[in-house]
């Protein structure tokens, strides 16, 4: 039921009317609950708000004593040392993964199963699971001293020093099965005959996997890519499940300082400038990428 | 006697809407969870539904850090409950002023609550303008130090007379594979064990110099740096206890694998609860030993203001059955705290509490950490705790340092 224009040119308002009128509410959230909802917090930022938003207008102080917080610091760093790490990661593992799972194994599908169970659970029990695990008494190192080797020590998430790398272990443990899925996925869409080409060629696998079939894999990459990322940012029910931000603050992240202080210190305004910081940090990563990737296609 | 006409008094106003009176459920939200704990909520409810009105149980697990943010978020946005415990002070500050609580001055008044509650300092935290929020149910204090005899024994050493004799008796217990002193990771643990320290070793002119008067001065001083010196020894001396919650770690006192913990009086009801006996199992030194000084920290619960007439009735009759002596005697029994009047006979009270009942008739308190600052200059205070109990490196002086910039800027 498309409503053409009578006569003379299509109006470009009313092409595809039925996909435009469709897409209103979703517009509509977008702009309002999103694109609103970080105007209000951005602006709020500026202010004094305790408990409730108020207008009293305190210019930077608030960023001032976010970024003089040890604590915000220490969150910084975690996020990034996270992020890196778990980006490479489970690129790497994930397609490592895939790519034995396409070497014609038999029992393939129980092996995805396998490595894909683990995704259905959420962060909260992921993180009660391996807080057991990693737990000295109970966990890894309790069962490699009981099988003799007494000197063994792994308790990752009571050294401040480490503790990032027992909550990364568990977000990899999580999120691998995914990342495998999606590869394999691509792996599947490459044509048989590209296979064929380079074994007549003569070119080894592990040579035809790197300069052929990865780049030719270019759109999968870019899909987990922001699937792993936007999960990087927003890291806070592993730890909070994990750790608690613990030993002291030495697993703190971002999404926890901002929930800490909006809601246990009653400090809207430093919860909202720790906020905005995040959002200036992604916005600083993905707007040029974003820029180069899908400005530069248009016009290429 | 006096007493007595009081308590009929309090009585006819608990029991004088009960004719007109059907039962009103009335939902509150607490975080009372522990085994302890949750037999003292037991009392309040029975207490409750003895008017005829109905107690709805909104028990919300992990301390109140987890359980407050859900109250306020609740509040303020337009779901509020009947009831909800909030600790005494200023946490409720913010929405009183914006007049999302019951006024109860009516039922204080009925009450005589200006003349029975001591100490008044505990009416006052609920007086905003002249009026009154809160209906305070018991005092918390921090300053105990709680110790296994069985412990002591093992290592073969006197059970300690005083946080000192604890320190000297440190090697002994580490040398008997005994936790010298066991603190939970919870970050409002190191800070509760850290204000304890001030009080108890710096004594009440430096406290209230610190916390007060906010003195960024005294907090960067000589007689603070000997605070910061005690704090690293209990750093120390807690190294290896692996626990979160603070109920495991008065479980590692209870079983006798930690020598003591600096926790508050609610530590108690673990003891009770687990037939431990005052004097032969364990040992308690109110204001370790040193200074017998305790702050009249606590409970309180506030009542947002409600649209339903039948519910806004409801908690009047909760308010004054909170402040009820009956009420009082069972509730502050089962939770190891100490009432909020002085007219009560808690003659079934056990060592420990007396002993607290005796430092609040002697006149010596203080107001709590939470009365005095911001729930902002606590959390940032929680945050510097944490992270120099956890993280050996961090040397004294340097978190005096940041002490002091905090209680500079705090409010």
């Amino acid at each position: 039921m498309a409503a053409h224009a009578p006569t003379g040119r299509p109006n470009q308002l009313f092409r595809n009317l039925n996909a435009k009128i469709a897409s209103i509410p979703m517009m509509l959230v977008a702009l309002v609950i999103f694109l609103g909802g970080t105007i209000w917090t951005v602006f709020y930022s500026f202010t004094n708000s305790r408990l409730l938003p108020r207008l009293n207008f305190v210019g930077l102080d608030q960023y001032e004593r976010l970024w003089a917080s040890s604590r915000w610091i220490i969150s910084i760093q975690n996020l990034a040392i996270y992020g890196i790490l778990s980006l490479i990661f489970s690129l790497v593992i994930g397609f490592m993964l895939a790519a034995l799972m396409d070497q014609k194994i038999r029992f393939e599908n129980t092996f995805r199963t396998i490595f894909l169970y683990p995704f259905a659970l959420s962060f909260i029990v992921t993180g009660l699971v391996w807080q057991w695990m990693l737990n000295p008494e109970f966990g890894v190192q309790s069962v490699i001293r009981s099988l003799g080797w007494t000197s063994f020590a792994f308790d990752p998430l009571y050294n401040p020093d480490i503790v990032i790398y027992g909550i990364l272990i568990a977000a990899l443990w999580q999120g691998t099965g995914l990342v495998m899925c999606l590869m394999l996925a691509g792996l599947r869409g490459i044509d048989e005959d590209i296979w064929k080409a380079a074994r007549v060629d003569g070119i080894p696998m592990w040579k035809t996997y790197l300069l052929i079939i990865i780049p030719m894999m270019r759109p999968v990459f870019i899909t987990t890519l922001v699937i792993i990322a936007s999960g990087i940012v927003k890291v806070y029910d592993l730890v909070v499940a994990q750790t608690s931000g613990g030993p002291g603050n030495a697993s703190e992240v971002p999404a926890k300082y901002v929930y800490d202080y909006m809601f246990q210190a009653q400090n809207l305004g430093q919860g909202f400038a720790a906020s905005t910081m995040m959002l200036l940090t992604v916005a600083i990563i993905v707007v040029p990428w974003a820029y180069l990737e899908f400005g530069g296609r248009k016009r290429g | 006697m006096n007493i007595r006409a009081m308590a009929a008094a309090l009585a006819a106003t608990v029991t004088l809407p009960l004719g007109a009176a059907f039962a009103t459920d009335l939902e509150v939200t607490h975080w009372w969870t522990s085994g302890g704990e949750a037999a003292a909520v037991g009392e309040l409810a029975k207490a409750f539904n003895a008017t005829g009105n109905k107690w709805v149980d909104g028990a919300i697990a992990g301390s109140g850090s987890t359980a407050r943010p859900i109250m306020i978020s609740r509040i303020t946005g337009g779901d509020p409950m009947g009831a909800t415990q909030f600790n005494h002070g200023r946490q409720a500050e913010e929405l009183v002023q914006e007049g999302l609580m019951r006024d109860l001055t009516a039922v204080a008044e009925k009450g005589k609550w200006k003349d029975v509650i001591k100490p008044a300092s505990l009416l006052d935290s609920c007086t905003i303008d002249g009026k009154i929020y809160c209906a305070p149910i018991n005092i918390h204090s921090w300053q105990w130090l709680w110790l296994s005899n069985e412990a002591f024994k093992k290592a073969g050493v006197d059970v300690p007379k005083n946080w000192n004799d604890l320190v000297a008796a440190a090697p002994a217990l580490k040398k008997a594979g005994i936790q010298p002193l066991a603190l939970g990771g919870q970050a409002w643990q190191a800070n509760g064990l850290f204000d304890t320290l001030t009080i108890s070793l710096g004594g009440k002119e430096l406290y209230e110099k610190v916390y007060v008067k906010k003195d960024a001065e005294a907090a960067g001083g000589p007689d603070m740096a000997k605070i910061f010196a005690a704090a690293a020894q209990a750093r120390d001396m807690a190294k290896g206890s692996n626990v979160q919650d603070w109920n495991q770690a008065t479980n590692m006192v209870l079983t006798g694998k930690a020598g003591g913990q600096i926790m508050g009086d609610w530590a108690q009801g673990e003891f009770q609860i687990a037939g431990k006996k005052a004097g032969t199992d364990y040992t308690c030194l109110p204001g370790l030993g040193l200074n017998e000084y305790l702050t009249t920290g606590g409970d309180a619960f506030y009542f947002p203001l409600l649209k339903d007439e039948e519910k806004s009735k409801a908690q009047d009759i909760l308010a004054a059955a909170i402040v009820d002596p009956k009420t009082q005697v069972a509730f502050n029994l089962k939770k190891g705290s100490l009432p909020i009047r002085s007219d009560v006979d808690l003659a079934a009270a056990n060592d420990c509490m007396k002993k607290g009942l005796e430092i609040l008739g002697k006149g010596n308190i203080i107001k709590s950490v939470d009365q005095l600052v911001s729930a902002d200059t606590q959390k940032q205070k929680e945050d510097l705790m944490s992270e120099f109990f956890a993280n050996a490196s961090i040397t004294p002086e340097a978190a005096q340092k940041r002490f002091a910039d905090l209680i500079g800027s705090a409010d």
